[in-house]
């Protein structure tokens, strides 16, 4: 059974044992406009929860895209390289970013779940 | 034969606007646009390292060559067709005699490193613009070297760490408000700072009380803009600069702005400690299509010692340029180089030339008129747009995207919609601090008849959009050389360059 | 005052809409004590005579290289620009137009750039170049910095060939980014071993070729042992036209070329403005500082031109930035892109062939004066000369002959005892016969 979470910086979480896949929220994707490039981590690099992971460019702005939970990277989505466009027409799924060996499942706990953020993006507006 | 479907003309032209392709696209092999001697016959001596095979450049006549950027020089819009009200950029006429003086023999053939005995006057230019520049804003030293705005930022946060430094203080902080220019944490950041943002309060100027909490002895400084970027006088400048120099830190200003205040208030009052200028704004040096500037940077008594080498001394056997730091003449602090040679000397002659014309009367004369044009608009616009804050502003004017709401129709449609009226967009999305920015920079040589005309269009503008007509706006322009162009593909496959047909080919298979 | 439209009647009128008594009272949110009640100490404004006057008087006091026989190089070069290359720039669209932010208005300004950067990547035979730099110094200390960043390392080795002030530029930002450089010794003679000098936290090393005192040499080597320790090559070039003649810095394994382009289509100006050129391999466009022309359609499907990878730029990512650079040398770019197109293959194989042969020619003759010795084995237009005394009181006694006959040594390198008698001596296309005479003459009374 996979959790699903999400984080103040409009990242998505899905866990599934030890290792949870991580992409930008379509609210994120929609405020950056045409996604144009995406830099992503070495397989192997280790993250820590809340520092920056990886790197999001659209025409009009870069945005910093950190990491939801601490552990080692596993697995990049090298698709993105040749198609950035996929973040924008499929950000929940087909846009994914990394994946991470989580070290501290815990971390999850912390992050708000689907509901949680619905409202916190409608505050935002 | 057919016609072009866009412009229906047979040659897709347009009248005057002639379609133009690029030069690598009008080769022939062998032809020239230069008459060169034939090179005498010689054993070379280029160490078995002479060039083989061809580099690729194109052969054209010298009347393909001045027809081709004739052509292109009319795609552009410019100062000298009509009014640019780009914020914060300061896009004033560029006299022509600044053009002329800058060319003169004795002026434009000197080589950098001839002995100091051959250039004795172009010292003595340099040492006139100091003065100049020293005397306007009440500061006792200049860095003439930088060149350009954001190296004049770079030298100004340099010579503030190389005076912390010396102290045997390592702050790591840097205080800049939200509205600066994107230079500004740029430049911290690239002296190894950390930058730490003061937001604005709702009258547009830097929190204070913000301010105040975010002080403490490992802030290195504060880099503040005045008038800020909002076109709005900072009223708690003098309480800033004390406050800042309470913690030992050091003020450094933007100087972006200074058109506003030029002649009325000198920075050196305000208790700035360093404060680049643009030449190419306040001081009429042309934009170039994106440069050459000129960035001088003032320093108070405290940061003088560490500006940085080259500069220029009058001593008794007459002008000298002190390169090294253990020069008799160097305080032995300079915290290096930052570029080659000695500076944007073409921009100095110019806007040596420019202050002259004025006069200290006719500086005074146009940062009142540039102030006026701009509150003239803001009073002329401010029931059909949306003025960010209340008034008066200095040189330049900010709206934000309020009036636009509900229209479907946004700060960049608006904007694409006064270039078919024949007039460049002002500054778009910034400051950050306000939604959909507007800045609006007139400048003082504008005529009263410009800015009426202006005026009319913007409001026409302003209404249509109330009204709705939200497809007028998303396909403007209509009438330029080149409609909306697609950026996202632009940066998603980069072509950066022009390669020949065959390679293209190959590239693609 | 003739740049100032606003007549005292539109002033009025304007204030009574503001609906303020006078200008001043826009100013009220300056400090009192801020404001200037007395005009400041300086003339007031002047015509179009008194200010030609003046300035001319100051350039009346200078010995320009076109009143004089001029062999002086050292990073700014003297050649013969066309007549049409200063007409065209001056065009009001071109002169003051600003950084093309709105491409529909600025086709102009962002097609030449685009030519600009293929022409710049055509003669390094790089892949990709930007749409120029402040000058070749800066460029170097940003190829430096876009190095560390690439290869995640922090220790750059400047070969001793490099310019003086190239080196000290790169230097201040060592000093303030915290990263270090490796500076051998001036290497007078072309002979450093820099590929010995690479270790594991080497993000690049840095060359000039030719270098300061004239050195041609075959980098290959050298590209071949950086890209095993990880590093990258950066080629630097202050003599633009020795690409027209030499085997280009991409063909020998550059990864980055920094040069100065001044020397087409811009006047030595004292020093200034000049044309930073950077070019460098496609994998690495994204970490390039400054601006690019990207092509594109628009709308209509028509091509055009705009900014593109502006994310890198100092404007969105703001302290994330690749550098904090916001101008570009826009009209000095374009005067390089004029005379270039004027140029083409033919016209810039030529110039460079002449500015050597013109060299070599001059190179024998100082050879064969006596207790002058020309230290080069290779040389392009620039050549290293050692004389039997200190060059720079030689030159300060040529300069009263009204002859500029070269940079000593001694001005860039002012702590090098050894080095005075160093002599840096350029020849170009404008050197004449009469020149090289006068040159020649003077030179052999002054040493006697």
């Amino acid at each position: 059974m996979s959790k699903e979470r999400y984080t103040e910086e409009h990242e998505w979480v899905r866990a599934e044992n030890d290792i949870c896949t991580v992409g930008i929220s379509v609210y994120a994707q929609e405020q950056l406009g045409d996604v144009v490039y995406v830099e992503l981590p070495e397989v192997g690099r280790q993250l820590q929860k809340g520092k920056e992971m990886a790197v999001v460019e659209s025409v009009k702005a870069a945005s910093e895209v950190y990491a939801p939970v601490s552990g080692e990277v596993v697995e990049v989505n090298g698709a993105l390289t040749g198609d950035p466009a996929t973040v924008n027409r499929d950000a929940m799924g087909e846009g994914w970013f990394v994946k991470i060996r989580m070290s501290n499942p815990a971390e999850l706990d912390q992050l708000m779940d689907a509901d949680a953020y619905k409202t916190y993006v409608e505050g935002l507006s | 034969m057919n016609t072009d479907p866009i412009t229906g003309t047979f040659s897709g032209n347009r009248g005057l606007q002639i379609e133009e392709p690029l030069i690598f696209e009008q080769d022939r092999p062998g032809r020239t646009g230069v008459d060169l001697p034939e090179p005498p016959d010689v054993q070379d001596r280029l160490g078995g390292l002479k060039r083989q095979g061809p580099i690729g450049l194109p052969g054209l006549s010298e009347p393909q060559v001045v027809r081709h950027f004739t052509r292109l020089s009319q795609k552009n819009y410019a100062i000298d067709m009509g009014l640019y009200p780009l914020g914060s950029c300061t896009m004033k006429h560029n006299p022509r005699l600044n053009e002329k003086l800058a060319r003169l023999p004795g002026l434009a053939d000197l080589h950098p490193l001839q002995p100091m005995s051959t250039v004795q006057g172009a010292l003595e230019l340099i040492d006139a613009l100091a003065h100049w520049l020293k005397t306007l804003t009440g500061m006792p030293a200049v860095a003439m070297s930088p060149a350009a705005g954001a190296h004049g930022e770079l030298c100004g946060v340099m010579a503030i760490r190389a005076a912390l430094e010396d102290r045997g203080e390592s702050r790591k902080r840097i205080l800049v408000p939200e509205s600066a220019h994107g230079t500004n944490p740029a430049t911290a950041a690239a002296c190894g700072y950390t930058v730490d943002p003061i937001p604005a309060n709702e009258r547009g100027r830097v929190d204070l009380a913000v301010f105040k909490e975010k002080l403490g002895d490992d802030v290195a400084g504060i880099m503040l803009t005045n008038p800020n970027t909002c076109g709005l006088f900072e009223n708690d400048v003098l309480e800033i600069a004390e406050a800042i120099h309470a913690v030992g830190g050091y003020f450094y200003a933007d100087g972006a702005n200074f058109n506003a205040i030029v002649g009325r208030v000198r920075p050196g009052d305000l208790g700035v400690d360093c404060m680049h200028i643009n030449l190419h704004k306040t001081f009429s040096t042309p934009h170039g299509g994106g440069g050459p500037g000129s960035g001088p940077v003032v320093l108070s008594e405290a940061l003088a010692p560490y500006a940085p080498l080259p500069y220029v001394v009058h001593g008794p056997d007459g002008f000298r340029l002190v390169e090294r730091d253990d020069d008799p003449a160097a305080t032995g602090k300079a915290f290096g180089r930052l570029k080659g040679f000695h500076g944007q000397m073409g921009m100095f002659i110019r806007a040596l030339a420019y202050m002259m014309s004025h006069g200290a009367d006719g500086l005074r004369q146009a940062s009142s008129d540039a102030v006026l044009n701009a509150n003239y608009l803001l009073a002329s616009l401010k029931d059909d747009l949306s003025p960010a804050f209340e008034g008066p502003c200095m040189h330049e004017v900010l709206f934000d995207d309020d009036f636009l709401k509900d229209t479907g129709v946004s700060t960049l449609d608006f904007a694409k919609a006064m270039i078919d009226e024949g007039f460049h967009p002002m500054t778009m999305y910034f400051p950050l601090v306000v939604h959909g920015a507007l800045l609006m920079e007139p400048t003082e040589t504008e005529s009263k008849e410009s800015l009426d005309g202006f005026i009319e269009v913007l409001k026409g503008l302003a209404r249509r959009a109330k009204a709705k007509d939200t497809a007028f706006f998303h396909g403007a322009p209509r009438l330029t050389p080149r409609r909306r162009l697609d950026e996202t593909t632009a940066a998603r496959k980069p072509v950066l360059r022009w390669r020949p047909p065959e390679s293209q080919e190959q590239a693609a298979e | 005052m003739r740049y100032l439209p606003l007549t005292d009647e539109d002033r009025r009128a304007m204030l009574a809409r503001i609906g303020v008594p006078s200008v001043d009272s826009l100013f009220r949110d300056v400090p009192e004590r801020a404001r200037l009640a007395a005009p400041l100490d300086l003339p007031n404004h002047q015509g179009e005579m008194e200010v030609e006057r003046q300035i001319a008087a100051m350039a009346a006091k200078n010995l320009g290289t076109g009143r004089a026989p001029a062999f002086l190089g050292a990073g700014a070069y003297r050649h013969h620009v066309p007549a049409a290359v200063d007409h065209l720039i001056q065009r009001g669209e071109l002169l003051t137009s600003y950084t093309p932010y709105q491409p529909e208005v600025s086709q102009g300004t962002l097609q030449y750039l685009f030519e600009f950067q293929t022409q710049v990547a055509l003669i390094t035979e790089m892949d990709v170049a930007n749409a120029s730099m402040y000058d070749g110094a800066t460029a170097t200390a940003e190829a430096v910095m876009m190095a560390n960043r690439v290869t995640r390392r922090g220790r750059a080795v400047l070969s001793g060939g490099l310019h003086p002030h190239y080196r000290d530029v790169t230097r201040t930002h060592a000093r303030f980014l915290g990263f270090e450089i490796a500076t051998p010794p001036p290497d007078v003679r072309g002979e450093e071993d820099l590929a010995g000098m690479i270790d594991d936290n080497t993000s690049c090393v840095v060359v000039q070729n030719p270098s300061v005192f004239g050195h041609i040499r075959d980098l290959s080597k050298l590209a071949e042992a950086c890209h095993a320790a990880g590093a990258l090559l950066v080629v630097v070039v202050t003599e633009v036209v020795s690409l027209g003649a030499l085997t280009p810095p991409g063909a020998m394994g550059a990864d980055i070329v920094a040069a100065e382009g001044q020397s087409i289509g811009n006047a030595l100006n004292f020093g200034g403005p000049y044309v930073g050129l950077f070019a460098t391999r496609d994998k690495y466009v994204r970490q390039m500082p400054g601006r690019l022309a990207g092509e594109t359609v628009d709308a209509d499907g028509r091509r055009g031109w705009v900014l593109t990878l502006s994310t890198r730029e100092q404007h969105i990512r703001r302290e994330k930035a690749t550098s904090n650079i916001c101008t570009n040398s826009g009209l000095c770019a374009l005067a390089f892109t004029i005379h270039m197109s004027l140029l083409g293959e033919a016209g810039f194989t030529r110039l460079a062939a002449l500015n050597h042969a013109n060299a070599v020619r001059l190179a024998d003759r100082l050879a064969a004066l006596p207790g002058v010795e020309v230290i080069n084995d290779s040389f392009f237009n620039e050549f290293t000369v050692r004389l039997p005394r200190e060059a720079a009181g030689v030159v300060d006694a040529l300069a009263e002959r009204g002859i500029l006959g070269g940079v000593p040594v001694s001005r860039l390198y002012p702590d090098e005892a050894d080095l005075a008698p160093l002599l840096l001596v350029a020849v170009t296309e404008t050197n004449s016969d009469a020149d090289m005479d006068a040159l020649v003459g003077a030179l052999k009374e002054v040493l006697q």
